[in-house]
């Protein structure tokens, strides 16, 4: 067994790297509305919200963890005319990592995906995720398939990775090492699937 | 043997559905390679079912239509992501190729086989069972009819009846 996770305790909080979320996702993403935007559950719908609201661009989750690649890949599929962005964190693409593979076979040009990875389940106490203890999210978009990947560690690399997310010839993949001491923004956003689902459909889709 | 399986995709392309999801399975054989076929059809093999069904409601959020196809085991796998379902009122086309069913030679099946209605109705789903290859395409149509005009989360079971069992 992983000595790391011997040593862990839910009150651990050594970090994956470095940034500060609040600051980084934002860096990363560039102007929000370029995108048509699904954000997984806890942390990075916080992220999504903070940096869309109130404009309606944006879907995000608060529960179906694991989801969030594959609601993105739907919709790319759907709307070929406009770039679709994945907000997902560590713990949630772990759920569904698999969701990599199925991205990596039909490789939408318009599907680019950020898992910001603070290396902790953030929602329920900040136990360790397996990042935090040797797994690389990258290298298992990479092994995927996935053809653009990069992996974020410091500021400067922010740059070229949001260019990469923009303009990769096919899907893209960018793992945001964050540090788990400085937490999601606080917003207040409906946790109506249902109202969310129409403000988002009513905002995006073309008219008739 | 298939007529039944050339009327279930004919009903899709005209309730223009242009994305399959699926674990193959061989009661969706001939839905599978007419999809890989069709060059306005995505065809999209999963790694897990419950990808599908996060995939169809972010077709929906982008105005598409789509239809999720799986083996009775994969309705265990995505009970979870049904909640998007009946929490956001998604419509969704699930297809199931039952096993776990009449006349069934393997008892691994029969647990999940035997949950798939309890289990999609308790999430929301209205189920309905084909047993007959004729009832095929008068079922499909009530289906997409109830998914993409009435925005319901529907079920529908091709049985073992339908399709065939499969001894061991």
């Amino acid at each position: 067994m992983n000595e790391a996770f011997r040593a862990g305790t839910a009150a651990d909080m050594s970090p994956v790297g470095t940034l500060d979320r609040r600051e980084a996702v934002p860096a990363l993403v560039g102007n929000p509305q370029d995108w048509l935007i699904v954000a997984g559950l806890a942390g990075t719908a916080k992220d999504t919200a903070a940096m869309c609201e109130p404009e309606a661009n944006y879907f995000a989750c608060a529960g179906v963890m694991g989801g969030a690649v594959a609601m993105g890949l739907g919709l790319a599929l759907a709307r070929p005319d406009r770039s679709v962005l994945v907000l997902t964190g560590d713990g949630e693409l772990l759920m569904n990592v698999g969701s990599l593979a199925t991205v990596a076979i039909l490789n939408p040009p318009n599907l680019s995906i950020i898992c910001v990875d603070n290396g902790h389940y953030g929602e329920t106490g900040y136990q360790k995720s397996h990042t935090s203890l040797g797994v690389d999210l990258a290298a298992m978009a990479s092994g995927a398939g996935i053809p653009a990947v990069r992996s974020v560690s410091e500021a400067d690399e922010i740059e070229d990775a949001g260019r990469l997310l923009r303009e990769a010839n096919g899907s893209s993949f960018v793992l945001l090492r964050i540090t788990p001491n400085a937490p999601p923004p606080v917003i207040r956003r409906s946790l109506d699937a249902a109202l969310s689902k129409d403000r988002f459909r009513a905002a995006t889709l073309p008219a008739g | 043997m298939a007529d039944w399986q050339e009327d279930l995709y004919r009903v899709l392309k005209e309730f223009e559905v242009s994305q399959v999801s699926y674990v193959p399975d061989a009661g969706h054989r001939v839905l599978i390679d007419k999809s890989l076929a069709d060059p306005e059809m995505h065809s999209v093999p999963l790694t897990t079912e419950e990808e599908g069904i996060a995939m169809l409601a972010g077709a929906h959020l982008g105005g598409a239509r789509g239809v999720a196809a799986m083996q009775s085991s994969g309705i265990g796998n995505c009970v979870n992501m049904f909640s998007l379902v009946k929490n956001g009122l998604f419509p969704m086309l699930v297809l199931v190729s039952m096993r776990g069913d009449f006349g069934e030679g393997n008892p691994w099946q029969m647990p999940m086989g035997q949950a798939v209605e309890p289990v999609m109705e308790a999430m929301g789903f209205v189920t309905m069972r084909i047993d007959r290859p004729e009832d095929v395409e008068g079922a499909m149509r009530a289906a997409c009819t109830m998914v993409f005009r009435s925005g319901q989360a529907v079920g529908v079971l091709l049985t073992q009846k339908l399709i065939g069992a499969k001894a061991f």
